[in-house]
């Protein structure tokens, strides 16, 4: 159950990020970068990560993808402009590096990871709210103050960037 | 089709996340969009944090869902300052392709 459930949520988020990469419109490739993220979500709750999984719906696929679709509807993103042959060799050497980047990611996490090390779903119980709060709370304290500084400067800089000038 | 495994190996998660991540990779080098681009690395984000969860899972450990809590809280961030850079970028020049966007050059 829990192998066919993996192979499900896997194909989902593979097959949604290559249409992330291949779709030639702005808002077909963020329409399925939700799908990688709500794919991701349920793998994270197979790995016992339960408030991650929550808050991945919430802050990615909830928050910060509205954030996108809303920015390329204000924009009218039409299709992009193919610019082939301004750089030849980009376009033939790109995608046998990035087939040896991942092949040596892959390698390593053969080597690290043998194939008996395997994932029970309901094993790891430290992913409820509890265990997080706790954690965030005492251990990462400082980090989840820091946190909330930068947010609030982030919000004060796209506010003051994408604010109308006012004459 | 070889029958399915009773349990599902750590290194498929991990083979997975390296999948998503060099996808946002090849998007990153072969979009033209800026907005497509900036999507390219939530994905390469993403991968990271499904990496971070499977180790969490892996150590027994709670700290692995913590970084990828700070990851999503600094995405969040990050989202907000770069889709706005986005719309001045927009606002000034009328275009959102980056191959135009080069005027530090001349």
């Amino acid at each position: 159950m829990d192998a066919l459930l993996f192979m499900i949520f896997a194909a989902i988020a593979a097959v949604c990020g290559i249409n992330v990469v291949v779709q030639k419109h702005a808002i077909s490739s963020a329409l399925s970068l939700v799908g990688v993220m709500v794919a991701l979500a349920a793998l994270y709750l197979l790995l016992g990560g339960e408030f991650i999984a929550a808050a991945q719906l919430v802050v990615y696929a909830g928050a910060i993808m509205v954030l996108f679709v809303f920015v390329i509807m204000l924009l009218n993103a039409g299709i992009e402009k193919t610019a082939r042959g301004r750089r030849p060799w980009a376009q033939y050497a790109g995608v046998p590096l990035l087939l040896v980047l991942f092949g040596t990611i892959a390698l390593l996490i053969q080597k690290i990871s043998p194939a008996t090390e395997t994932v029970t779903f309901g094993e790891f119980t430290k992913g409820a709210p509890l265990e997080i709060g706790r954690a965030l709370f005492t251990t990462y304290l400082l980090p989840f103050e820091v946190t909330s500084v930068l947010i609030l400067i982030a919000i004060l800089g796209a506010i003051v960037l994408a604010r109308k000038e006012i004459d | 089709m070889p029958p399915l495994p009773a349990a599902v190996p750590l290194s498929w998660y991990l083979t997975l996340s390296a999948f998503l991540f060099t996808l946002g990779v090849a998007g990153f080098l072969f979009r033209r969009n800026i907005i497509t681009v900036f999507m390219s690395i939530e994905l390469m984000l993403n991968a990271v944090n499904l990496t971070f969860v499977a180790f969490s899972y892996k150590l027994q450990q709670v700290d692995g869902h913590i970084f990828s809590f700070f990851v999503m809280v600094v995405a969040a961030a990050e989202a907000a300052v770069g889709l706005a850079i986005i719309l001045t970028v927009f606002k000034n020049r009328q275009t959102l392709e980056i191959d135009e966007l080069d005027s530090l050059k001349n």
